[in-house]
């Protein structure tokens, strides 16, 4: 083994040192302390680890992780993948450590994405959508679709894409081999000015075009009724997870496993047997009540489920921190359109469970603050949070 | 009272379509008819009282700068209508401002400020003083904005940047400006029935609603106190 040989395989080891040592100890889940072990030892681990494997990379503003993981079923082996949602590098290498499987389904976070790329050698980019999403950290989403469009255009890997977003249009569309997939969107407030020349788009009802010859790609992949075309092919699409947003991911991550080789027949019948995505959609006890639990992390995501439960009644539980994860500034409450909620009766959790309460006021709901002692409510409710209360409310209602 | 929320797509980074709902739910409550109209790009400009602009990204800015040049919006002020203004809203209603690289674009002149690139990004939780109250909320931005002199600062920065880190926004006649958004109205109910009175030009009744928990927290939380 020469140098360099050596030092992977040191790094490597490190990794599953301290990994195996964090899961021991009950600190965490050791994907990230793990991972930055190694890149201590090797800074291009990632790409040592990733050489000779088919790599799947995943991103967008919302659904990486449910996408990730509908890949993950749909691909009926072994894969290599974080799921624990650390989507940076160190996450990444902690998955390529932790697995020798040849090929791997990796979730990126949407700045990482040109690192990423570079380190992996990717066969496939899926590039889900572009949304505000903790604007007090983020780059802005114009910037950000900028970076993408530099990362996605050289490469020698196919970019699947949904063509409904044009902020991912944008980035995509300079990439010589993309295959364009038709996934609704119900947030369209960060795309309604042209990316190319900011003039305001057309959203026609098939497809949105600007004056200035930006338009809508035609899609090789689509939604149809009940079931999904991919590359030409019907297949019946069945799924146990719910919201016509999903059904969207599915067909992305369909279209994906066929440029990587799976049949879209074969995989559909195995991701519709996804019925949770690291707690998202469980049910699950908190407080003593009954709950389904649903991660709402931004307004896109937020228009996401309210779409959902547009079709349900009764109580609503929603949970809004701001952590670090969550950004700091909770004014995207303003861009979520909760006047659709009229009528349901709402309880506010949360760090900035006041904001959310006025919000709510404003919106005309019957909002109450939980302070000490929480409701309860006959059957199960639907638990709405953001990223890190969707993270302690699981670990509750896991503890019990 | 008429409220147009002038191009939302340009500029409403930041929640800031929910000051106009702000306003017009804090008059209907109190039984005061209220209309919310949207302004959009190629729209013929419509009268209203009250004109709100809110942030946006640098490209955005820049266009909505340009559309309301060409537009009427200077006229409407001169003829008696207030603007309330948040961050590249602030920006554009001064002589010129800079964003991406050097250059620097014409804004509407409406006030003599001018807006050069900062060192640094602001970002964080910010604090104004305005006639002796706390005016709380969040900024993002990477704007240093100069008053020429006689031009009135909006409020003395408590915590975070502001113009300068002294002064925040300006406050001239019928026109508000600040750089926090928030969006700030929702969260300084007291502010939001300011501006309405003054529109009015009558004071109007108390509306206690959880809104003011909401700033009561918040000003404890900000200020290190139970302030
Ligand atoms: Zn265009």
């Amino acid at each position: 083994m020469n140098r360099s040989g050596w030092r992977v395989a040191l790094a490597t080891t490190a990794v599953r040192g301290v990994n195996w040592v964090s899961r021991r100890s009950g600190r965490g889940a050791g994907t990230v302390a793990g991972g930055n072990a190694g890149l201590g030892i090797d800074s291009h681990l990632l790409a040592h680890l990733a050489r000779g494997r088919t790599v799947a990379l995943v991103t967008g503003t919302n659904g990486k992780t449910t996408t990730t993981a509908m890949m993950v079923r749909g691909w009926g082996r072994e894969v290599a993948t974080n799921t624990t949602g650390a989507n940076m590098p160190a996450g990444h290498v902690a998955a390529l450590a932790a697995s020798r499987s040849p090929v791997a389904a990796l979730e990126c976070d949407e700045r990482w994405l040109p690192d990423v790329i570079a380190e992996t050698v990717p066969a496939v980019v899926v590039v889900l959508n572009l949304s505000r999403d903790q604007l007090d950290r983020a780059a802005e989403v114009r910037q950000l679709a900028q970076r993408w469009r530099d990362a996605l255009k050289g490469g020698d890997f196919v970019v699947v894409a949904n063509a409904r977003d044009p902020l991912v249009v944008y980035a995509a569309s300079a990439s010589p081999r993309v295959h364009w997939c038709a996934a609704p969107t119900s947030w369209t407030l960060d795309a309604r000015s042209c990316p190319v020349c900011t003039r305001t788009l057309d959203l026609g009802a098939d497809a949105w075009s600007c004056t200035c010859g930006f338009a809508e790609p035609p899609s090789r992949s689509i939604l149809v009724e009940g079931r999904a075309r991919v590359a030409g092919q019907l297949v019946s699409l069945d799924l146990a997870i719910p919201g016509p947003v999903n059904r969207g991911n599915a067909l992305l991550a369909l279209a994906a496993l066929h440029e990587l080789g799976v049949d879209p027949a074969l995989a559909a019948r195995r991701l519709a047997t996804l019925r949770e995505v690291e707690g998202r959609y469980a049910s699950a006890v908190v407080a003593g009540q009954a709950v389904r639990l649903l991660l709402a992390k931004n307004p896109a995501g937020f228009a996401a489920q309210l779409a959902d439960q547009a079709e349900r009644g009764g109580p609503l539980w929603i949970a809004i921190n701001d952590g670090l994860a969550d950004g700091r500034d909770p004014s995207w409450l303003y861009d979520v359109d909760f006047e659709q909620l009229r009528g349901r009766p709402v309880w506010c959790w949360g760090t900035r469970r006041l904001d959310l309460a006025a919000r709510l006021w404003y919106a005309g709901i019957e909002a109450t603050v939980v302070e000490d002692v929480a409701p309860h409510h006959d059957g199960t409710v639907d638990l709405i949070a953001n990223y890190t209360a969707f993270q302690e409310l699981r670990r509750e209602a896991g503890s019990r | 009272m008429r409220i147009a929320l002038v191009f939302p797509e340009l500029l409403g980074t930041y929640g800031d379509g929910g000051n106009a709902v702000v306003l017009a739910r804090r008059l209907e409550r109190r039984g005061l008819p209220a209309e919310v109209l949207e302004v959009r790009p190629g729209d013929a400009f419509p009268a209203a009282d009250l004109y709100l602009l809110g942030g946006g990204e640098d490209g955005p800015q820049r266009l909505a700068a340009d559309l309301l040049i060409a537009s009427t919006l200077a006229a409407r002020v001169a003829d008696g209508a207030g603007v309330f203004a948040v961050c590249a809203g602030l920006q554009l209603l001064g002589t010129s401002f800079a964003v991406e690289g050097d250059s620097t674009y014409a804004g509407l002149a409406l006030v003599p400020a001018t807006t050069v690139r900062g060192m640094a990004r602001s970002v964080g939780d910010a604090v104004v003083r305005v006639d002796g109250r706390l005016v709380v909320g969040f900024e993002n931005h990477g704007g240093v904005t100069h008053l020429a002199p006689g031009l009135d600062a909006f409020g003395e920065v408590v915590v975070g940047h502001g113009n300068d880190a002294r002064s925040d926004g300006f406050r001239a006649e019928r026109i508000w400006a600040t750089y926090l958004h928030g969006p700030v109205l929702a969260q300084n109910p007291w502010l939001a029935d300011a501006l309405l009175a003054s529109v009015l030009g009558h004071e109007l009744e108390p509306l206690a609603s959880v809104a003011d928990d909401l700033y009561a927290a918040r000003c404890a939380q900000l200020m290190g106190t139970g302030a």
